[in-house]
């Protein structure tokens, strides 16, 4: 007999250690050579970054009552600038007695934002909410009924006008993608590629390029004697890029929704557009909120190129505030005030998206 | 007559696609008039003819050589060549980072991986044109002077004007050493191809990469000597207010490439994570089975199978960071979209000027599309 194939120990072998549940933190950062140099050298960048940091915001900063002469002496943050230039970061130049308007429609439309986010709300009136918010919003701001004096778009900027921005392209561009995506998919010839090729072209071709259509070019094609608020023009030249990408989400949904969906509705005997309505969409829709929901983050992020055609949006309008001579000109502590509005948007958006995702597998029981 | 017209699915299918055809068309050429007219009036001339007449403005820094005396037309190309030049050092760079980005997400290193989800939130969460505008007052506005300029390496210079570094200027015979050069480049790709394929069919290969390499360092020297050829750094010097010699990025090509490069990295950094995080879990244990290192099981096992979930996403993040160099308008970069906008604004030919624009974007989309499509299905094949 091979004794090397039939080979047992002699000795009972050591007892090992069981895995142990959760490691210590001191274990990950010191686990190998190279995490430990990964260890020291960030703790490394740390300890000279975060004095530095903490003295430029907290310890050699001009607070809010201080002067453009105290900015100018110190090399801290110039907060003050910030405080005293709120209104018009926030609101642009419009009329200041009036800014109680804007104030309410930003107000207005964040609470309409928080309102639809809970999916038990998901009901027929939030529609309605959204247009009358919609409509009473372009009322407040625009003035000229009601008492209001008339305000024109180009005195509107700001925060109110990025938020409008965004609800125009993402409200009028969600139904514009449907008719969109549904076209894509249609039997007719015709439909489909005219369908396909908008999609495919707008989405082909830069945001930048659809602005300067929206801003030079749509002047010139539309007969003399009419004209189109600029304003209004770069809201559409949004709506239609908006359009072309939530087309291509609301596409996936269509195609993921398994076909006896529809022969069932035939059988019900139910018309194309009680079946497109009642059966198709719901469903389709539903199952596409999360990727829904980061394209609305990145269209949101989207409508501050409207700087590129001049528009007063959130960024202009704090560019604006940047050129008044008194104060010297804080230009890091101004964009970081602007990314933390954006960052608050659209990072609460974003978890938002996880968790409904979260949610949503969960109930399909996933 | 018309209930029959109306119940015939066909007929009626028929009639709704002309009907929204037509009405397409007929809104089309409505404001192809009236921009015919409207331009009539303002005295401009609809065409491409204005390509052939210099253009008589400045562009700031070029790939091309370029003078305000050259053509139209010549500056579009230089507006191009830019536009190619900031997305290729973008894409590269953004897909690197981003492989070691997804590797700092995944790893088991606490301050790590803290590191990496917040840069990422931070970078995704916040609008490019706020991000470039944030580097290009960064650049212009907080760094020193020239006489203080920042020296993080010896010999190179960081200022408000830009970057300076050393330049290594080649003197003598230098075309031989570039045929050299691209017949090393060409000798050791065959050679690559060639032990590969041997060591699949045969288990075993000689060892072709070494010996091109000894090869083609000789080439090279042989090149060097015959050539004559004598290498000398162009060191950058302080001379009155800036530095004079060597080579330079400016600020505006700086920031861009900065900002870019920090955004896009964040979503490519994602996009490959999500790709590692496709395989299986078997895979890894499987490797480690094997006896394999980590990296080795990365780099043979879960790397390859991974690409198929990476490709397609990535696609559309290369066109994507294409489209985005145009937002160089913020920062005023001389990519195409802004040679356009000041042709736009100097000569009124706005229709011209952004079928231009426009087409250029579509072009590269769809090469693109079609590059990483193919690749695709070889990857997919696989």
């Amino acid at each position: 007999m091979n004794s090397e194939a039939n080979f047992v120990t002699l000795h009972p072998m050591d007892v090992r250690k069981p895995p142990l549940l959760r490691r210590s933190v001191l274990r990950d950062l010191f686990s190998s050579a190279g995490s430990s140099v990964a260890t020291v050298l960030l703790a490394a960048v740390f300890l000279y970054a975060l004095p530095k940091a903490i003295n430029w915001v907290f310890i050699s900063s001009v607070w809010p009552g201080g002067s453009g002469e105290l900015c100018r002496a110190t090399n801290g943050a110039c907060w003050a600038f910030l405080w005293d230039k709120l209104r018009q970061i926030l609101f642009g130049i419009y009329p200041p007695s009036e800014q109680w308007r804007p104030i309410t429609v930003t107000i207005l439309i964040l609470v309409m934002g928080l309102v639809t986010l809970p999916p038990r709300y998901w009901r027929r009136w939030l529609l309605g909410l959204w247009l009358s918010g919609f409509v009473v919003s372009i009322i407040l701001m625009r003035g000229g009924a009601m008492g209001l004096a008339y305000v024109p778009t180009t005195d509107w900027g700001g925060l109110p006008v990025t938020l409008l921005l965004a609800i125009c392209s993402l409200g009028m561009g969600f139904p514009c993608a449907v008719a969109l995506a549904l076209g894509r998919r249609a039997e007719a010839p015709a439909v489909r590629y005219l369908c396909i090729t908008i999609i495919e072209v707008v989405r082909g071709v830069p945001l930048v390029s659809l602005l300067f259509v929206a801003s030079i070019l749509l002047p010139l094609m539309l007969p003399q004697g009419m004209s189109i608020d600029k304003l209004l023009r770069a809201g559409i030249a949004l709506t239609i890029f908006s359009a072309a990408y939530l087309a291509e989400i609301i596409r996936g949904g269509l195609q993921s929704l398994p076909k006896g969906q529809v022969e069932a509705a035939k059988a019900l005997s139910l018309s194309w557009a009680q079946t497109i309505l009642l059966i198709i969409l719901p469903q389709a829709i539903r199952s596409v909120i999360p990727p829904l929901t980061n394209t609305a983050i990145v269209l949101i992020k989207n409508t501050s190129l409207v700087l590129i055609v001049g528009l007063y949006d959130l960024l202009s309008s704090a560019r604006a505030a940047l050129t008044d001579p008194n104060w010297p000109t804080p230009y890091t502590e101004t964009y970081l005030f602007i990314a933390g509005i954006y960052f608050v948007i659209c990072f609460g958006l974003s978890r938002y998206s996880n968790w409904i995702e979260m949610m949503l597998r969960a109930r399909n029981g996933r | 007559m018309f209930k029959a017209f109306w119940f015939n699915r066909r007929l009626r299918s028929y009639a709704l696609q002309v009907l929204l055809v037509g009405a397409f068309l007929s809104g089309c050429i409505w404001l192809f008039i009236n921009a015919q007219q409207n331009l009539a009036a303002r005295g401009i001339t609809a065409g491409f003819q204005f390509f052939g007449q210099p253009a008589r403005f400045p562009i700031s820094e070029s790939v091309i050589d370029y003078t305000p005396e050259d053509s139209f037309g010549h500056a579009f190309k230089v507006g191009l060549v830019n536009t190619l030049f900031i997305a290729s050092i973008v894409i590269v760079a953004a897909t690197v980072l981003g492989l070691g980005l997804a590797l700092a997400r995944r790893s088991a290193h606490p301050l790590l991986k803290g590191c990496a989800s917040t840069y990422i939130e931070v970078a995704r969460n916040i609008p490019l044109v706020v991000q470039l505008l944030f580097w290009y007052s960064l650049v212009t506005i907080n760094l020193p002077t020239a006489r203080e300029a920042l020296t993080p390496i010896p010999q190179v210079f960081l200022t408000l004007r830009g970057l300076f570094f050393p330049k290594l200027e080649l003197s003598g015979e230098i075309s031989l050493l570039w045929w050299a050069v691209l017949a090393s480049i060409t000798l050791v790709t065959l050679a690559f191809i060639v032990q590969k394929r041997e060591r699949i069919v045969e288990g075993k290969a000689p060892p072709f990469i070494r010996i091109s390499m000894i090869v083609s360092g000789g080439l090279l020297l042989l090149a060097w000597l015959v050539g004559g050829v004598s290498a000398r750094w162009d060191v950058p010097k302080l001379e009155g207010f800036n530095f004079v010699g060597g080579s330079a990025l400016t600020p505006e090509f700086l920031s861009l490439m900065v900002g870019l490069v920090i955004y896009s990295t964040a979503f490519d950094g994602e996009v490959i994570r999500s790709g590692i995080d496709s395989v299986a879990k078997g895979q890894w244990e499987a490797g480690e089975a094997l006896g394999l290192s980590k990296g080795k099981i990365l780099q043979l096992i879960v790397f390859p199978q991974s690409l198929r979930v990476i490709i397609p996403p990535m696609t559309s993040q290369y066109l994507s960071i294409t489209k985005n160099t145009t937002l160089a308008l913020a920062v005023g970069y001389p990519d195409i979209a802004f040679v356009v906008a000041t042709t736009i604004n100097q000569t009124g030919q706005a229709v011209e000027g952004i079928l231009i624009l426009m087409t250029v974007f579509l072009s590269i989309s769809l090469a693109i599309s079609i590059f990483m499509n193919w690749y695709n299905r070889r990857i997919s094949s696989i």
